[in-house]
């Protein structure tokens, strides 16, 4: 079992410029099903991955789906247009949009999560590294190869942390069901609280890591769902202890402001919780394991 | 992006949201003119120079080489006193509870007519993260520091979040006017000002629109004594008057630097210089750093991968930071191979070279064709095991 994506995730692609077609590929190589491509000038040509496979171009989502019965999308439109690709997707009822873009403007975000309220569709990011279920599907840019089917789930805020914490796993034996990048922007689609929703409801998930990084009250959410609901153990690590205040740390997300979103506030929330957090990241793994028990 | 107060006050003026006649000068002589100018049009001899550093507290901030002048001063007795306050005031170094002991050197005044303060009040257009959309912040207690307000008498700040699909309802404007004590035709200036501010904040993409204090006059007028706006960097491309304004002196030059070569540089007080891909495993370099007893010097992200002209790039901004004693290098090869990103190191390192130690740690495929590059360059290159053993080599190193 996992979560969000598996075997039979039929995905399109949103936005073929140089980036999405390259892991588009990759994507195909790992064993994803894609199903199609979705750009407003290209609608019925043909485009030709490498290894042989074809995959149609449609001019609109709404066509893509009625064509392929797409079940997920992925989102590599450039900043400007990615809210308006993510709306395209949620009104032809796309159930699962990864939005990989990085950069897009705060207020379009607002915008486009308004619009996706009430929806039955969940959005994935944006500026994330996406969604993997080791040997069954990718989407997103994460390395394929570091991943191991096993028994972890794992959440982030933070795309490199994730390869870490995942690399570490694989290294362990414990392998993971799915792991999900959540972004690292201030206004998101899908966050800690709900993942850990999925992987609780998850059979084959035994444990979960949750990366978390300075910056909003996310993690404090997820600690307070952990401790009133979470059946697993649950291991963490929260990057940006050493941030100073008011300085955005890369992700546009990672602020301390107003003295809210300490890298000190949400380790004592998570700690309170039970979260068994890793003093480096080079012990996401080991910490784990000692939460396994 | 942050901008200067009069730089919000035309921006914010130019949109029909009252402020203080005002104009901006960078000298003395034109201090005296504007002081001049600004009596002469208002009637009123009371005009307020205001230095304009990208920083807060300015107003109870001092000036280092004239500790008894403060960094807003209002001023009686004519221009020619402006102007005496002005040429003190330009080239000198303003220190605030916001910049540090260092301090900024102030470059530009804003001279503004004085206003008749009947009551001062706070307002803010902020995003609130937890609901993801703008929330506006009001409170009786203007002029002073909104944190501790927060801290200290959480139940005097007004909340109102805004529904992006309709903007600022008129019930919520109105309930925001009455909790902060306005009646009559105050409160219908005061609806007027917070509705229009809550659509320029979303017409122009701010981060975050402040008036603090926003001012009653004696006359009844609503009023944004001061004015601070910050915008959302991704939001630039459409508002290219705005992006206009930004004051690069008001930036570190290392950190103007490595954004025209793509890398993300933040610098620090440490002496151990971080390169490093993607954000969270480059802050957390940092904290693994501090773990061990180390300080950092910086936050760099080189984004994606690591090019042979990013490492140089980064080499040279990481080591042009005099305090900066050793490099430590930590790359999560993901899509791109470790041999691909040793062969950018060195060439990299080839290129500008390399004054002080450098430790490598490398993960990712091909991890030990890419150290074994490194070892065998001759180089003052030391690879790592991992995360922990680099940082606990190059605290060592440093020590």
């Amino acid at each position: 079992m996992s979560i969000l994506v598996d075997k039979d995730t039929r995905l399109i692609v949103q936005g073929l410029g140089k980036t999405g077609r390259f892991h588009a590929e990759l994507s195909i190589a790992y064993g994803t099903n894609v199903v199609g491509a979705v750009h407003p000038s290209r609608g019925g040509e043909i485009e030709a991955f490498d290894g042989g496979v074809k995959v149609p171009i449609f001019r609109t989502v709404e066509e893509a789906m009625a064509a392929t019965e797409a079940n997920a999308s992925v989102v590599f439109v450039p900043p400007a247009g990615a809210a308006d690709a993510i709306m395209e997707a949620a009104a032809a009822g796309m159930p699962l949009i990864v939005t990989i873009t990085e950069g897009v403007p705060v207020a379009d975000m607002v915008i486009a999560k308004r619009y996706l309220e009430g929806k039955p569709v969940r959005l994935i990011g944006p500026n994330c590294p996406g969604v993997i279920t080791p040997d069954q599907c990718r989407i997103g840019i994460m390395p394929g190869y570091i991943h191991q089917p096993g028994k972890i789930g794992v959440v982030s805020r933070s795309g490199t942390l994730t390869y870490e914490a995942v690399y570490q796993l694989t290294r362990l034996g414990l392998g993971q069901t799915t792991a999900v990048g959540i972004g690292g922007d201030p206004v998101n689609g899908t966050n800690f609280v709900d993942v850990l929703a999925l992987f609780n409801d998850d059979p084959a998930t035994e444990g979960v890591i949750m990366i978390g990084e300075i910056g909003g009250t996310a993690e404090e959410d997820a600690a307070d769902y952990v401790a009133k609901h979470m059946r697993k153990p649950v291991a963490g690590f929260i990057a940006g202890t050493t941030a100073p205040p008011g300085r955005r740390m890369g992700h546009a997300g990672a602020i301390v402001s107003g003295g809210k979103g300490t890298a000190q506030a949400k380790i004592e929330a998570m700690t309170a919780a039970g979260i068994n957090l890793a003093p480096t990241p080079t012990d996401m793994g080991q910490a784990m394991l000692e939460a396994l028990g | 992006m942050k901008i200067h107060e009069y730089q919000a006050k035309e921006l914010l003026g130019a949109r029909g949201i009252p402020v203080p006649r005002g104009i901006m000068v960078q000298s003395e002589g034109q201090a005296t003119e504007a002081a001049r100018k600004l009596i002469e049009e208002t009637g009123n001899q009371v005009v307020v120079v205001k230095s304009q550093i990208h920083a807060g507290g300015r107003g109870k901030g001092t000036f280092r080489e004239h500790p008894g002048l403060r960094g807003v001063s209002v001023i009686k007795d004519g221009p020619e006193a402006v102007g005496e306050v002005a040429h003190q005031m330009l080239g000198s170094t303003l220190v605030t509870v916001q910049t540090g002991e260092a301090g900024k050197q102030v470059n530009q005044l804003y001279i503004e007519a004085g206003v008749d303060i009947a009551r001062e009040l706070y307002l803010a257009v902020l995003l609130d993260r937890s609901v993801g959309r703008n929330l506006v912040m009001a409170s009786t207690e203007g002029g002073m520091d909104i944190e501790r307000v927060a801290e200290e008498t959480p139940e005097k700040i007004l909340r109102e979040v805004i529904d992006p699909a309709i903007g600022l309802a008129a019930f919520q404007a109105n309930a925001l006017g009455w909790g902060l004590g306005l009646e009559g035709e105050v409160h219908k200036s005061f609806v007027r000002f917070i509705t229009r501010l809550t659509e320029v904040a979303r017409e122009l993409d701010t981060d975050l629109v402040e008036i603090n204090p926003l001012v009653v006059t004696g006359s009844g007028e609503v009023i944004a004594l001061d004015g601070k706006m910050a915008f959302d960097d991704n939001a630039l491309f459409r508002h290219p008057d705005v992006a206009e304004m930004r004051d690069e002196s008001e930036e570190d030059p290392a950190e103007i630097e490595a954004k025209s070569k793509g890398l993300s540089y933040i610098k620090l007080d440490g002496n151990i210089g971080c390169m490093v891909n993607g954000a969270g495993l480059a802050m957390s370099t940092m904290d693994i750093i501090k773990h061990f007893g180390g300080e950092p010097a910086n936050f760099l992200d080189v984004g994606g991968g690591a090019t042979a002209e990013q490492v140089a790039a980064a080499i040279r901004i990481i080591t042009a930071d005099a305090n900066v004693k050793g490099i430590l290098v930590n790359i999560f090869g993901g899509i791109m191979r470790c041999d691909t990103i040793a062969a950018g190191i060195i060439s990299g390192v080839k290129e500008v070279g390399l004054p002080v130690p450098m430790v490598v740690r490398l993960e990712g495929t091909n991890v030990d064709l890419g150290k074994k590059m490194l070892d065998d360059s001759g180089l003052n290159l030391i690879t790592a095991a991992d995360m922990k053993d680099g940082a606990q080599k190059i605290v060592e190193m440093t020590r």
